[in-house]
């Protein structure tokens, strides 16, 4: 008895959300996910089907909330970082840096020129590892299987190259205020090297299984439409708003990092449907890996990170010479470094979109207030207006495409 | 401020809507009083071509600050490439103010997480729930009086003790 109770005060609180018919029995109330292996996490979606069409979808989030900011405010600046990896989990680097880029900013710190280049490198190469995660499950949801194990293998690659500099996969923390934790090792030239000479084939091999493959084309083309005007209204970033005609790249009009220095170009569409969101994202890897080709090719010696030791740890051999260099070392590790107070807005151009972390200090070590806008959260957001009209079928479709996570959206 | 439409638009901000424009670091921000800001918007969105509200968020100054809370706007204009940040302050424990949906389509969620996370109700809003903490939660976490929070340990000694006072979902 309890339990009816529960489930009538929940339509309740949905009553504004979903039509009239659905009180009189005409349409289909029905929960997809939290757990659907087609959801990409822990999603919840209420749908209003009429027959197989949807009338209304009504995303439900929070399922992985931590509560990232809340903790980031009671540490200090160095141990936040960590707690940014676990944001969206498919662009650790890309957390990283935009985390860095604010700090470094409130602090006014200077970034070597070897450091620039290095993030660069990994920012893209975090780009490919999370674009073929995305084209690997995106397949996979149209039942293309073999798509997902080769994009999973080049993946795997990246993940090495990572490994090898940050010792871990995924979890990196690599890039830090100041700079990058360690150098680069000697074998990690090589390595990307070796990556960006076979990219360009294997990016050819998923085009040949599916851009004109006929069965893909059907399931994708003109489904999820979205236009120029609805991208903006509804705050669309990153490729999802590029598919839609509007030639926005934040690495282009606001460089970080030196993007300015490179030479890419910015792939947009204008059918705004499922299959231009494809495209789009294929092109990106490609100019990546052109990215990546010029980053290896000018990466020069020199420091890896600043040498203000009142906010950059010193090194570990200097610890047995210099008196000076222990003070440094433990107050950084333990009570961290002041910084000003002021509050700066630092965005990046995630894989997704835009990454715009909100960092407020008060002149202490931890930071006051820190938010972090992501974009997954305004692309579920999303999903509520665009899924109208749409057989659920397509639905799977429409959610791979605007390539979601959910670290991200629920922080 | 050397960009042309940047200062235009703070201009405008500062004649019509009471503005006041510091620029820290690079980035301009202005404070505009809560019954003004979403006429602000309209006019950032209508006649500064700042098309898309990137993100509302908040700041909590701790219960005995005045003004407690700062609301924070971020605007994007992409055919200027420019930014533009709108701080609105907010006094009281359980601040309200006027929803944004009405001009940025985008900001329905982003005050729902204001509604859950600080409490700062929006009038006008078609479907004010909490949106990360499950629908019964009591408190509102980014609060600063809100505390961190950890589970207390369960001796057999303290058992029930603990356990009668353990949060739980209502029934």
């Amino acid at each position: 008895m309890a339990m009816l109770e529960r489930v009538e005060t929940t339509l309740d609180e949905l009553k504004h959300l979903v039509s009239e018919q659905a009180f009189e029995g005409d349409t289909l109330l029905l929960n997809m996910g939290p757990q659907h292996p087609s959801t990409h996490g822990v999603l919840r979606l209420l749908l209003e089907l009429d027959g197989e069409i949807i009338v209304n979808c009504i995303p439900d989030i929070g399922f992985l909330h931590t509560g990232i900011e809340k903790n980031m405010e009671a540490k200090t600046y160095a141990k936040a970082e960590v707690m940014t990896d676990r944001l969206d989990y498919l662009n650790t680097m890309g957390n990283n840096l935009a985390y860095c880029l604010a700090v470094e900013k409130l602090a006014e710190l200077d970034v070597p020129e070897r450091a620039q280049v290095v993030r660069v490198i990994f920012a893209e190469l975090q780009r490919i590892a999370s674009h073929l995660v995305w084209l690997g499950t995106q397949a996979l949801d149209l039942a293309a299987m073999s798509v997902f194990l080769y994009c999973f293998r080049e993946r795997e690659y990246i993940l090495d190259i990572m490994e090898m500099c940050s010792g871990q996969r995924m979890m990196t923390t690599y890039i830090r205020p100041g700079g990058l934790w360690r150098d680069v090792p000697v074998e990690f030239e090589d390595a990307v090297r070796k990556f960006i000479a076979y990219m360009p084939g294997r990016i050819q091999q998923y085009e040949d299984l599916l851009t004109k493959n006929p069965i893909f084309i059907d399931r994708v083309r003109g489904i999820g439409k979205m236009t120029r005007e609805q991208a903006l209204a509804w705050g669309a970033t990153g490729s999802t708003a590029r598919a839609s005609g509007i030639d926005y790249d934040i690495r282009k009009v606001q460089p970080y990092s030196g993007y300015e220095q490179y030479d890419f170009d910015v792939p947009t569409h204008t059918d705004g449907d499922v299959y231009a969101r494809y495209l789009c994202r294929i092109e990106e890897m490609r100019q990546s890996v052109k990215i990546i080709d010029q980053a290896i090719n000018r990466l020069p010696m020199g420091p890896f990170c600043s040498n203000n030791r009142k906010f950059v740890p010193p090194p570990r051999s200097e610890l047995s010479r210099s008196m000076e260099a222990v003070i440094h070392h433990f107050k950084l590790w333990t009570e961290g470094y002041d910084v000003p107070k002021g509050s700066v807005y630092s965005v990046v151009e995630s894989p997704r979109g835009e990454l715009g972390v909100m960092l407020e200090s008060d002149g202490g070590p931890k930071p006051y207030r820190i938010k972090w806008r992501t974009p997954s959260f305004s692309h579920i957001q999303l999903l509520s207006w665009i899924a109208k009209g749409h057989y659920v079928a397509d639905l799977v479709a429409i959610i791979g495409s605007v390539d979601i996570v959910l670290g991200d959206t629920d922080r | 401020m050397e960009n042309d439409a940047l200062k235009q638009a703070v201009q405008d901000m500062e004649a019509h809507f009471g503005g006041q424009a510091n620029e820290f670091r690079g980035q301009v921000q202005v404070l505009v009083a809560p019954d003004k800001i979403v006429a602000a918007a309209q006019t950032l969105r209508d006649g500064h071509n700042f098309e898309i509200m990137a993100d509302i968020t908040a700041v909590d100054y701790g219960p005995d600050a005045s003004p407690r809370f700062h609301v924070v706007y971020q605007f994007n204009s992409i055919s200027e490439h420019i930014r533009l940040t709108l701080r609105v302050p907010l006094d009281g424990n359980e601040p309200t103010m006027d929803t944004m949906t009405g001009v940025f389509l985008n900001a329905n969620w982003l005050e729902r997480e204001l509604w859950d996370m600080f409490g700062i109700r929006f009038e006008g809003h078609p479907d004010l729930r909490r949106i990360l903490m499950p629908y019964d939660w009591e408190g509102h976490p980014l609060r600063k009086d809100y505390p961190l929070g950890y589970e207390e340990v369960q001796f057999t000694f303290n058992y029930d003790e603990i356990d009668q006072r353990k949060p739980r979902p209502k029934e």
